[in-house]
């Protein structure tokens, strides 16, 4: 019964998403101006229906109905109950639902609260959204049906990926889609402003805290993403360069860049196209990364099976989205003039400057990540990986960092560099300082160096836009770029300090006997069974000892063996002080009774997690910031309006 | 112990951890997780590693790999490192067998040229744009 | 700045710009179009066709039997080279196919890949015994110096120890034919 709930509600949110589409449009001409009343209920209830049938989804996983196709694909009645929910979304048809979920809701939101749009481009805007939406519910309901029946009903579920079976990796992906599809509603926006011709403040306005939510998630979803491929993976690498990684990158680097020509338009009505632009690019790389990561078209052999159906079905999805928003961009866009002129050297033509280094380096990752499709469709096999990626984009970022600590100190409109020069004069110390210390140590790779050197830097210059102010006065949204500034430099010095300083040991040790990683003393005390609720593993016990007078710690890694599925994983045991991170992986027992261990000592690797927590720190702060005098502003209105109401009154009372 | 695809593929989808089956894969390679004793020279045995890729798990570099074949590879560069021979002549060694494929560093070659035009057009195009921008912005 | 001048021309943006998205979204569908319906070739082949064998010398991996040298496969007459394993569940599938080459006087030299004598002898015992020499490639460099990324995979080897053709994955009943004809070629 749950299931064919979900999928009434299903069919009805698809329905009404196209009520909500036509109403839109039609209401945008003069003959269908009635409509326009209907749009805003209809995008709320399209989101509440979608939201049903996600929640009828959790119900069929949370107990099992085995009946339900997708449950018995991806499901097992041993599991405990959090994976059991996790399960709903950590398969295709799940995630797709998850996604037409989010969608609607967030336009359902819109629909409620966003009244500083001209009417008419706010109900372009919804029918934007409902025209996408209306997209991926055909998908779900002709391609993917997450509610689809079996018969006969089987004993039992195939269960779910162990590795899936990880509390983190289970809130990764929503936490990723949260990200991608709040940047459906700048797409929306930036359409409704197309289809009006309306952009400006009050638009960017209206965007900003979408893209800013929007951005909050996805940082957490790649940082969260990053940490667990790290302690999951088990050879202590972060980050691969892996089409899946980049395909979650790229609409971050999207999302950076729009929020800040997002801001720079709020404030000083400069940058029309480019934010339009980039509100449209943002989305699209959200959907061509879902794209490609769906269609298995760049994932590797064993990994997915290609489903050219669904493959096609996205890749028509795109076409008609993308396709149609560029070309109403090009269209229009050249209509659309650019705003308030600026010089070079300024707040804006800091933030012009590393827009465009940004879209560079997206431009790098896309390309380095399709290059292997376009050389196979030229006949060859090639590989691309981080010895192109590091490098190249490092060409970008390295200036974008220099321009990222000067930036924030200039001034509007126009400035001149002389004016913070002295400012500068400490962070360029310590980029020297930096550059020095590495090649005194020697043996350190350029890369390292530079991104050392220019951590130290940045994070002292990331601080000086509060110099001088009243740090209780400061506005939310200053903190919140301080913060997220400085994060880049921790995550930056994380890195650095990673690839320069990681020691790696592998040994084959006997029973009992010790050896030592860095400044750590390990020793192998026991291997033993154990189980878990649908796993059994072996266990190490090993005793480990900073210096030769620390504490004796004890990390315990594993390697567990699942059975359903039936897959061994490997789970790595992480110990954290404040200058770094001992990574232990227990491997398998040799011939001679020995057990292979690897061994890393990481210094200082959890500023590269602890960084991209505080660039999503600094998201919040700036959101909260935002919406609040956003609501100052509308209770001032609102005020202004009934004291103005008064005033009427009493001067009409008085006639 | 198996090799793991990267966690990220997990997000969106079903993928396939070798299953353990009764694999009983033996493999004698010396160095497949002994290290050089050489530090300088396991550093660059290291470096290497990270850029070639596993034939078998192909999302992943042979130092990130717990695939046989990636451990049979990761001997046969430590061991060629310890007997002197360059980290590129190993690579070119490699890649005469199997294509551009193993290498993660694309090579300059008549097919990836593109890669490497790619940064020089985005500069570009960043000059022009940048340059209509500010030629007009500054005008007054 | 209080002197007011006629408002310049508004700056738009490059008509070339304006269009570059759309046309660079365009290359990219194509390009995904052709990767999605050309058949999926996931498979990385070894790059030594049409060259040489590599030398290498094998030792024997049954005490019964001798080793392989690739001088052995030089020999003025084709030969098969197949890179198996006892761990290896599609070899099984394909020893039938092989037992008939090896019937038709084909000789085939078997490559054992990191496997162990005790394994090798059950595996050989239960799926029959093809081969004329095994040799033992039990750390794998043979099977990287062949340009070989999997098992099973057979290489076609003519009369001069040159490789004319690889076999990626099992050799399936449909496939002798074709085996066959290759062998044919080589011999030519």
């Amino acid at each position: 019964m749950t299931a064919e709930l979900g999928l009434a509600a299903l069919w009805l949110a698809a329905a009404l998403a196209g009520l909500q589409l036509l109403a839109g449009a039609l209401a945008l001409t003069d003959r269908g101006a009635m409509l326009a009343g209907i749009v805003r209920p209809v995008a709320v209830v399209q989101g509440v229906l979608a939201l049903v049938a996600f929640l009828a989804l959790i119900a069929v996983f949370a107990d099992t109905d085995l009946s339900v196709k997708l449950v018995a694909m991806n499901s097992h009645s041993l599991k405990p109950m959090i994976f059991k929910i996790a399960g709903a979304w950590g398969n295709h048809e799940g995630s797709m639902l998850l996604w037409v979920t989010v969608m609607g809701m967030a336009g359902g939101v819109v629909a409620l609260i966003e009244r500083r749009l001209p009417e008419p481009a706010m109900l372009a805007t919804l029918a934007g959204q409902a025209f996408v939406s209306l997209g991926f519910y055909a998908f779900l309901l002709i391609a993917s049906n997450p509610f689809e029946r079996l018969s006969p009903v089987p004993e039992e579920g195939n269960g779910l990926n162990p590795l899936l079976q990880d509390l983190g990796l289970a809130f990764h992906p929503p936490t990723l889609y949260l990200g991608y599809v709040g940047l459906s509603v700048a797409f929306s926006f930036a359409i409704g402003a197309l289809v009006t011709r309306q952009v400006g403040p009050a638009f960017a306005r209206a965007m900003r805290p979408w893209v800013l939510g929007a951005w909050i998630f996805l940082t957490l979803g790649i940082t969260a993403g990053s940490y667990w491929a790290y302690y999951e993976l088990g050879w202590g690498g972060w980050w691969f360069w892996d089409p899946v990684e980049n395909a979650s990158l790229m609409p971050w680097l999207a999302a950076t860049a729009l929020l800040h020509s997002v801001s720079v338009l709020a404030s000083r009505d400069a940058l029309r196209a480019w934010t339009v632009m980039l509100g449209v690019v943002a989305f699209s790389m959200s959907m061509i990364g879902t794209f490609l990561v769906r269609s298995g078209i760049l994932t590797s052999v064993h990994a997915f099976a290609v489903d050219p159906q669904r493959g096609s079905f996205i890749l028509a999805l795109l076409a008609i989205n993308i396709g149609g928003a560029l070309t109403l961009f090009a269209l229009r866009a050249g209509t659309v003039s650019e705003g308030e002129r600026f010089m070079p050297v300024s707040r804006e033509g800091a933030l012009v400057f590393n827009n465009v280094m940004l879209s560079a380096i997206l431009g790098i990752v896309l390309f380095g990540t399709l290059y292997p499709l376009v050389a196979e469709a030229m006949g060859a096999k090639v590989s691309v990986g981080p010895p192109y990626f590091n490098p190249m984009g490092a060409l970008f970022a390295v200036p974008m960092l220099v321009v990222l600590a000067v930036g924030p100190l200039l001034r509007w409109r126009r400035d001149r560099f002389s004016r913070v020069r002295r400012l500068l004069v400490i962070p360029a110390m310590l980029v020297g300082t930096g550059v020095i210390a590495m090649v005194a140590l020697g043996g350190v790779a350029l890369l390292p160096t530079l991104g050392f050197a220019l951590a130290l830097g940045l994070g002292w210059a990331s601080v000086l836009p509060l110099k001088g102010r009243n740090l209780r006065r400061t506005p939310l949204p200053i903190w919140g770029m301080v913060v997220a500034h400085f994060g880049i430099a921790v995550s930056l010095l994380g890195m650095s300090c990673e690839s320069a300083f990681s020691i790696e040991k592998l040994v084959a040790v006997k029973m009992g006997d010790a050896t030592g990683v860095g400044p750590w003393q390990v020793k192998l005390d026991a291997v033993e069974p154990m189980a878990g609720p649908n796993w059994t593993a072996l266990e190490a016990r090993l005793l480990v000892r900073y210096g030769d007078h620390g504490k004796v710690m004890q990390l315990d890694p594993q390697s567990r063996s699942f059975w359903a599925p039936p897959q061994q994983t490997s789970e790595s045991a992480l110990l954290t002080r404040w200058n770094g991170q001992l990574y232990a992986v227990l491997g398998g027992e040799a011939d001679d009774g020995r057990w292979q261990l690897r061994l890393w000592w990481k210094p200082f690797v959890p500023l590269i997690w602890l960084g991209g927590l505080l660039i999503a720190l600094g998201g919040v702060l700036a959101l909260f910031g935002r919406v609040a005098s956003d609501l100052r502003r509308i209770f001032a209105r609102e005020k202004i309006a009934y004291r103005r109401g008064r005033i009427a009154q009493l001067e009409s009372s008085r006639e | 112990m198996k090799r793991l695809l990267p966690a990220f593929l997990l997000m969106l989808g079903p993928c396939t951890a070798t299953p353990a089956l009764a694999q009983q894969e033996k493999s004698t390679a010396a160095f497949a997780y002994r290290q050089l004793d050489d530090a300088a020279k396991e550093q660059e045995a290291r470096a290497l590693m990270e850029t070639l890729r596993c034939l078998q798990c192909q999302g992943q570099s042979i130092a990130d790999s717990d695939a046989p074949i990636a451990g049979s590879m990761r001997s046969l560069v430590r061991e060629r490192i310890a007997a002197g021979e360059k980290p590129e002549a190993i690579r070119a060694w490699l890649i005469e067998r199997y294509g551009d494929y193993v290498s993660y560093a694309p090579q300059f070659t008549r097919l990836t040229w593109p890669l490497f035009a790619i940064p020089l057009v985005l500069v570009g195009l960043a000059a022009l744009l940048l340059r209509g921008r500010f030629r007009r912005g500054g005008g007054r | 700045m209080s002197e007011r001048r006629p408002a310049p021309k508004p700056a738009r943006a490059p008509v070339w710009a304006i269009w570059l998205p759309l046309v660079l979204f365009l290359a990219f569908v194509v390009v995904v179009v052709i990767g999605l319906y050309r058949p999926a070739d996931r498979t990385v082949a070894s790059t030594l066709i049409g060259k040489p064998m590599p030398a290498f010398a094998l030792p024997a991996a049954l005490p019964e039997r001798p080793g392989l040298k690739s001088a052995d496969l030089a020999a003025g007459k084709p030969h098969l080279v197949n890179i198996f394993a006892s761990w290896c569940i599609p070899c099984r599938v394909e020893a039938p196919q092989l037992g008939a080459l090896a019937k038709a006087g084909i000789p085939i030299a078997g490559i054992s890949v990191r496997d162990s004598e005790e394994a090798l002898t059950g595996f050989l015992k239960e799926n029959g015994d093809p081969y004329w020499r095994i040799g033992a490639d039990d750390d794998g460099k043979v099977q990287l110096a062949l340009g070989s990324s999997g098992v099973p995979e057979t290489y076609v080897i003519d009369g001069r120890g040159v490789i004319r053709y690889q076999h990626i994955g099992e050799i399936r009943p449909d496939d002798v034919a074709m085996i066959l004809q290759k062998l044919q070629e080589a011999s030519r």
